[in-house]
C-alpha cells in the first residue's frame, strides 16, 4: 500500500531519495577515506615494528638549569647499550642498538643522491625488523674493525643503481669510499620518512669517517621487546637500568626519554579517529538535509492526499493505520535512498585508487568498513522515521469529514 | 437495525452556534430501503455523518445493529465503520492510481481479513464489473466507478449501506443503472440501505421517504413499491 503511493509519484520519490542518497554516499565515502588514512598510518607504524622502544636523550640542562631543548643532551653511551644488552635486569628486551645519524651526499659513478646514513651495530635488522633482499648485513667484527661497508635500502638502489647490481660496488659518502655488501628487502610505506631510503653502516665507521668533529654521539638507542605485549615491562626495565647507570633517583629529572612504537601508534590512531569523526560529521549534515527533504515531500504528499486519507478513514482505517502507512512510505524512501547511497559510495571508494589524480598522490586508499555501511543504512531508515513522524501524525489526525470534503 | 433517539448536533462556527439537528427520532429496520431528503442546510449531511459514524451527536442515543455508538472514540468508530457500514459517495471516492480490485480489497485490509482477492472479485462480479478488476478509476466511466464503489461498500458484508447522493455526479442513464442496482441489492439480498438525496426521482426507488427541514423530520412516509 505504501509502495503504491510512492510509485504514483515516481519523479518526486526519486528526487527525495536523491537527497538521502547523496548524504549516505558522502558519509560512506568520507568515513572510508578516514579509515583508509587510519589503515595507512597503522601499516606504516607497524612496519617499523610494534615491539620497538626508542630511547632519546632528553633536554640538556645548561647553567642554572635552563632547558636547551629536546634531544640536546649527549647522555647516551655505548656502555648504556651494552648494559641493556647484558639482559641481566631486563629479560623482556631482546636486543638494543645504538644509532648515530649522519647526512651526506652519496655518489656512484655519475649518479648522485642524498640519503641519511645511519651508524649502528649488527643487531639492527633484528631490532628494526629488516629482511635482506641481497647480500648480507655487517657483522660485529665489521663494527669492531671499523670496516667501511654499507647496507642500503631499495630507494637508494633505485636512485644510484638504475642498471647495476649494487652488491660489491663501491659508493662514496662525503667523498669517503664504502663497499655495498647488502640490500634490504623493501618495507614499503610512504609519508613521514620512507623505510627504504636508508644507508646503514657500522657505528664505529660512521664516527670515524662521517660525523667528524661532533664525535662519538649516540642520538638514540633502539631496543626491541620480545613481543608487543611485553613492551611495557621492557620499558620499565630499560628505565631502571639507565636511571641506575646515570645515577638519577627522581624520574622527572631523567636525562633520557622512552617512546615505544605503541605510543606513536596510539597517537596516530587517535588522530585518524578524530579525522574520521570530523569527516563523518560533515557528511552527516548532508544526511540531515536529506531528511528535511523527506519531511518536506511527505508534508506535501499528506496535503495532496487529504481526500484519500478521508476515504481510507471512512472505510475503516484507524489513526494507527494511516500513521503506519505514511511512516513506511517515508522509511522506504530513506531506506532505498540509503541503500543506493551505500552502493554508490562503495563503488566510488573502490574506484578512487584508479583515478590518476589520487593514484599519484599519497592519498589514502578508502576502506569501506562493514559497521559504517550498517550504521549508514540504519541511520537513513531512522531519518525517514524521525522526519516522517510529523507528516504521518498530521495525516493520522485528519478528521474524516473534513478530509472527505477537501478538494 | 438503526435506532436514533433525540439526536441533536450543535456546531460552533466562530461565535455563532449552529443547531444542525434538533432532536431526530428515527427507526430503520433490517431490510429497509429508506431515502432521506431535504434541501441543502436541512441537516441531512450532518445526519448522514452521524449515521455513518463519521461524527458523534451532541446528545441523544444512536444504536446501530445492537451497538450504542454515540459515545465511542475515534478508533472505535473506525472499527464500526469498517465492519457495519458501507459508504457510497457522490464523487465515488475511489483511491486514484489504484486498480478496482485493490480499491475493493481495502476495507478488508483494515479489517485484517484473509482471502481478500477472492472476496473482492466476488463483490466486483456482483455489481457487474468482473471484466474491470484491473482498471484504474480514470479508466472507467462514472457509472462503472460508482459500481466499483458499491462493491467496495459491500465487500465487508456491512449491516447498512449508506449512499450519499450516489447519482449526483452521473447522467440520467447511469443514475438509473445505479439505482436499479441498489434496488436489486435491497430486494434480492435484503440489504438495509439508507439513501441521501434531494431528487424526488431518485428517492422514489426507496420504500420509505423521510424529509428533513431545519434539523427536524417533517415527513416520514412509506411508499408503496
Amino acid at each position: 500500500m505504501a509502495a503504491n503511493g510512492l510509485l504514483a509519484n515516481r519523479m518526486r520519490s526519486a528526487l527525495t531519495m536523491l537527497g538521502i542518497l547523496i548524504g549516505v554516499t558522502a558519509v560512506i565515502l568520507l568515513v572510508a577515506v578516514g579509515n583508509g588514512a587510519s589503515v595507512q598510518i597503522n601499516n606504516q607504524v607497524q612496519s617499523l615494528g610494534a615491539n620497538v622502544i626508542y630511547v632519546y636523550p632528553s633536554n640538556a640542562r645548561g647553567a642554572g638549569g635552563v632547558s636547551q631543548g629536546f634531544g640536546t643532551a649527549q647522555s647516551l653511551t655505548q656502555e648504556d647499550v651494552d648494559a641493556i644488552n647484558l639482559r641481566q635486569q631486563d629479560p623482556d628486551v631482546v636486543a638494543a642498538i645504538p644509532i648515530a645519524q649522519s647526512g651526506g651526499q652519496i655518489t656512484f659513478a655519475n649518479q648522485n643522491y642524498f640519503a641519511p646514513t645511519t651508524g649502528t651495530t649488527a643487531d639492527f635488522p633484528l631490532v628494526r625488523n629488516y629482511q635482506m633482499a641481497e647480500g648480507s648485513f655487517f657483522t660485529s667484527d665489521d663494527v669492531t674493525s671499523l670496516h667501511r661497508v654499507v647496507v642500503i635500502g631499495q630507494t637508494v638502489v633505485d636512485n644510484l643503481f638504475p642498471s647495476t647490481d649494487p652488491v660489491g660496488q663501491t659508493i662514496k659518502i662525503n667523498r669517503q669510499s664504502f663497499r655495498v655488501i647488502g640490500v634490504f628487502a623493501p618495507k614499503g610505506g610512504t609519508g613521514f620518512g620512507s623505510q627504504d631510503n636508508v644507508v646503514v653502516a657500522p657505528i664505529t665507521t660512521v664516527w670515524a669517517y662521517l660525523t667528524g668533529s661532533r664525535g662519538k654521539v649516540i642520538s638514540q638507542i633502539v631496543a626491541s621487546a620480545a613481543s608487543p605485549g611485553t613492551v611495557t615491562q621492557a620499558e620499565t626495565e630499560i628505565t631502571t637500568i639507565l636511571m641506575e647507570r646515570h645515577q638519577i633517583s627522581d624520574p622527572t629529572q631523567a636525562d633520557f626519554q622512552l617512546q615505544s612504537q605503541q605510543d606513536i601508534l596510539n597517537q596516530a590512531t587517535s588522530i585518524a579517529t578524530a579525522l574520521t569523526l570530523v569527516l563523518g560529521a560533515i557528511a552527516g549534515i548532508s544526511l540531515v538535509v536529506g531528511g528535511i527533504g523527506i519531511m518536506n515531500i511527505m508534508l506535501v504528499t499528506v496535503t495532496e492526499r487529504t481526500r484519500e486519507i478521508g476515504i481510507r478513514k471512512a472505510i475503516g482505517a484507524r489513526r494507527r493505520d494511516i500513521l503506519v502507512q505514511f511512516l513506511i512510505e517515508a522509511m522506504v524512501l530513506s531506506g532505498l535512498g540509503g541503500a543506493l547511497g551505500i552502493a554508490v559510495g562503495a563503488l566510488l571508494a573502490r574506484e578512487a585508487p584508479n583515478i590518476s589524480a589520487f593514484a599519484t598522490s599519497s592519498f589514502p586508499t578508502p576502506v569501506v568498513s562493514v559497521p559504517s555501511v550498517v550504521l549508514a543504512f540504519c541511520v537513513s531508515v531512522a531519518i525517514g522515521l524521525f522526519f516522517g513522524i510529523y507528516p504521518a501524525n498530521r495525516a493520522a489526525r485528519l478528521h474524516p469529514i473534513e478530509a472527505l470534503r477537501y478538494e | 437495525m438503526i435506532t436514533l433517539e433525540g439526536i441533536t448536533k450543535t456546531y460552533r462556527m466562530g461565535k455563532v452556534e449552529v443547531h444542525a439537528l434538533q432532536g431526530i427520532d428515527l427507526e430503520v429496520g433490517e431490510g429497509d430501503f429508506i431515502a432521506i431528503m431535504g434541501a441543502s442546510g436541512s441537516g441531512k449531511s450532518t445526519l448522514m455523518n452521524i449515521i455513518g459514524c463519521l461524527d458523534v451527536p451532541t446528545s441523544g442515543r444512536y444504536v446501530l445493529d445492537g451497538t450504542d455508538v454515540a459515545r465511542l472514540n475515534d478508533d472505535q468508530l473506525a472499527r464500526i465503520r469498517n465492519r457495519k457500514i458501507g459508504f457510497v459517495f457522490q464523487s465515488f471516492n475511489l483511491i486514484p492510481r489504484t486498480s478496482a480490485l485493490h480499491n475493493v480489497e481495502m476495507p478488508l485490509v483494515y479489517a485484517g481479513q484473509g482471502g481478500r482477492t477472492a472476496l473482492a472479485r466476488e463483490a466486483l462480479s456482483a455489481v457487474g464489473l468482473a471484466d474491470r478488476v484491473n482498471h484504474q478509476p480514470t479508466e472507467m466511466s462514472g457509472g462503472q466507478q460508482q459500481r466499483a464503489a458499491i462493491a467496495r461498500a459491500l465487500v465487508t458484508n456491512p449491516a447498512i449501506l449508506l449512499a450519499d447522493e450516489p447519482t449526483g455526479n452521473l447522467d440520467t442513464a447511469s443514475s438509473l443503472e445505479i439505482m436499479r442496482l441498489l434496488a436489486k441489492l435491497n430486494a434480492e439480498q435484503g440489504r438495509t440501505i439508507v439513501l441521501i438525496t434531494h431528487e424526488q426521482d431518485i428517492a422514489r426507488f426507496a420504500g420509505r421517504t423521510v424529509e428533513l427541514r431545519d434539523g427536524r423530520i417533517v415527513r416520514d412516509e412509506k411508499v408503496a413499491a
